[in-house]
């Protein structure tokens, strides 16, 4: 069957709400507009404006509302246009869904879910193009995802849903197009591990959402160079499957970590200094990574593009770390 | 006083006298340092606890602030968990994990202990959004200071609750005081009930420091919500007499001013009226007194009793445990 990745996340929301009544969509324009990133069309007039439930403009507000309902045991789903306008709701997060069990002693639960577009690469400039799940990754008491694949958006919501506590799901927007052949039928996907998308044994690339795709056509060209990358798909970025990391570093003995997120305090960094905690001994040349440049995401393509990070990039960075040594 | 009835009467007393005193033992023993960090005491605005929860039922939800010792005492919450928890031991309410400030019991549906100013109002939202989509008659009753109303998510609670007529009663308790911040220098309305008509939500202002007038207010606000009449903005009209917290040296405000809202105390107000209405007299009051004393005392015993938490344990009630249960 082949579907795109924002059909995947549609018909993942459909089949939770034929499943499960206690299963709700809110969000701004989810309902009579369809989505921002169409990815809800046709689901309110099949479903109801009570369960595809437009909201005003208040990210705090509905996130907020959201962490309500699911603590007295709906399974909302909070659509946020994108990561930058969650900032907005940052508070409702980080201060409530992340804290409520833990304060109350381990009484209350918060099973939500907030999903959000991230990402940069449709020349939408500095305050709808950044990528931030490094910030939730940080936050104890909420689990964080990116399903890279349309498989992965297809099952993963399943697992989140299924999770009684709040999971955030990031969808990078270069994504929402992209069409794949996926197998009929189908099961939550299992979180708690890290996929291996491509086998290889000289240099493992660690990555997530968007990035994954460049890493593997990175891959394709350096395999034609005589360089076997491993690619490592993250899939879950808070807790992250450390396991997974470190055996193929073991293997490979180098890494390089690619992540759109600006390197300061990164994703990225946190993989780097959990590889050389664990696996130091291992290691045949030095870490390196491949981020987003220290700039709010310009406008014109060029600038953008060379914002980012790109497979020419990625290609360089794996052959510096494979000359050493 | 005549339609409430003797023992309904006294018993309202008596809710009042249990969170006064509490909270007076919560006071000395912060001195002692048995409870440490931030600790809010609510002497003086007993009435809107007391008069508010017994207008609702058991299956109604409460929502309160980090001021929330005597919400927690007039929702029904032991007091001695109440008081382990501001201890930090492990018997307390919320595990010790919480404090003063964090009070939560699932059980009498009683959701914090909420210290983002504001940020328990959208909670609020959810759970009233939750009880409509199933039907449930269950009222959502969300108490906030006036310095909340500053806060974007009251507005943006307001609208949503409004908007998809959320059974929430927003409890606002005006003491005039944000932290030290009086209201005229905060608030460009400080009219507070004006600001419900732009939601179409329907307000009512109550004398606080009246008991009787507090519970009738809510129950009216009760009724309505609970008949589907959508949000109802209460406002409260308060004083707190004690500081903010215990580091609060009250620079704010004059003495005088605290001495005079000290007159119009709710306690000996409605003692007053029991009084006057033959329901009681200064032995009644005693023997309640002597009551609260006990039970004060045998909360700190249970306090002190209480342990505390292995280290071992410092992780757990970040993500759900097997075995832990879900509210409905």
């Amino acid at each position: 069957m082949k579907l795109t990745y924002r059909e995947a996340m549609r018909d993942a929301m459909r089949e939770a709400m034929h499943k499960d009544p206690r299963v709700f969509l809110m969000g701004e324009d989810v309902g009579a507009y369809g989505g921002c990133y169409a990815v809800s069309k046709g689901l309110m007039a099949e479903l109801g404006p009570e369960r595809i439930r437009d909201t005003p403009l208040s990210e705090s507000g509905f996130v907020g509302a959201g962490i309500g309902a699911a603590l007295i045991g709906m399974r909302p789903i909070v659509e946020v246009m994108t990561v930058n306008f969650s900032l907005l709701a940052l508070d409702q997060i980080v201060n409530n869904a992340a804290t409520l069990r833990h304060m109350s002693g381990g009484q209350l639960s918060v099973p939500l879910v907030v999903r959000m577009a991230t990402g940069a690469g449709r020349q939408l400039a500095a305050q709808h193009s950044h990528s931030l799940e490094g910030w939730y990754a940080h936050v104890p008491g909420i689990k964080v995802v990116a399903p890279a694949t349309v498989a992965d958006a297809r099952w993963m919501l399943w697992t989140a849903l299924e999770d009684p506590d709040p999971v955030v799901i990031f969808e990078h927007v270069g994504l929402y197009n992209r069409a794949e052949e996926i197998p009929e039928g189908g099961g939550p996907v299992d979180i708690t591990r890290a996929a291996v998308r491509r086998a290889g044994k000289d240099v493992t690339l660690v990555t997530y959402g968007g990035s994954l795709h460049k890493s593997l056509e990175a891959a394709e060209v350096l395999a034609g160079q005589g360089v076997a990358c491993e690619v490592i798909d993250l899939r879950s970025l808070r807790p992250l499957d450390l396991a997974t990391i470190i055996g193929s570093v073991e293997r490979t003995r180098r890494a390089v970590v690619v992540d759109e997120g600006w390197r300061t305090g990164s994703l990225a960094a946190e993989i780097m200094a959990s590889i050389a905690e664990r696996a130091f001994w291992s290691l045949d040349a030095p870490l390196a990574r491949v981020c987003t440049a220290e700039v709010p995401i310009p406008y014109p393509k060029h600038l953008e593009d060379a914002a980012l990070p790109q497979v020419a990039g990625i290609v360089e960075a794996v052959r510096q770390v494979v000359a050493h040594g | 006083v005549k339609d409430l009835g003797r023992d309904d009467g006294l018993r309202l007393l008596q809710e009042m006298v249990r969170i006064r005193r509490f909270e007076e033992r919560c006071g000395e023993l912060y001195q002692q340092e048995k409870i440490r960090g931030f600790l809010h005491l609510y002497i003086g605005q007993e009435a809107i606890a007391v008069g508010v929860m017994d207008a609702l039922l058991p299956e109604d939800d409460v929502l309160a602030t980090y001021r929330e010792h005597g919400h927690a005492l007039a929702r029904g919450l032991d007091m001695g968990e109440v008081m382990a928890e501001m201890y930090g031991k492990m018997q307390g309410s919320s595990r010790g994990r919480g404090g003063s400030m964090h009070i939560f019991d699932v059980d009498k549906r009683f959701f914090g202990g909420n210290a983002i100013v504001g940020g328990h109002l959208p909670l609020a939202v959810g759970m009233g959004l939750a009880h409509a989509m199933r039907g449930e008659r269950a009222v959502t009753v969300c108490f906030f200071g006036e310095g909340a109303m500053a806060e974007g998510e009251f507005h943006e609670a307001m609208n949503l609750a409004a908007l998809w007529r959320c059974p929430v009663i927003f409890a606002c308790e005006n003491n005039l005081y944000a932290m030290g911040t009086a209201l005229g220098r905060s608030e460009a309305q400080t009219t507070l009930i004006a600001k419900a008509p732009g939601y179409n939500v329907p307000a009512i202002s109550v004398d606080g420091m009246d008991l009787l007038a507090v519970r009738r207010a809510a129950k009216a606000a009760v009724q309505a919500v609970r008949e589907g009449g959508g949000p109802f903005l209460l406002e409260l009209k308060t004083y707190r007499f004690r500081a903010h917290s215990m580091f609060d040296a009250q620079l704010y405000r004059e003495k005088s001013e605290v001495e005079a809202w000290k007159e119009k105390d709710p306690i000996p107000r409605y003692f007053a009226e029991l009084k006057a209405a033959g329901h009681a007299d200064d032995e009644v009051l005693a023997a309640i007194e002597e009551a609260v004393q006990r039970e004060v005392e045998a909360a700190v015993a249970f306090a002190e009793a209480g342990s505390w938490e292995p280290v071992t344990d410092l992780l757990r009630f970040v993500t759900t445990e097997p075995g832990d249960a879900e509210v409905a």
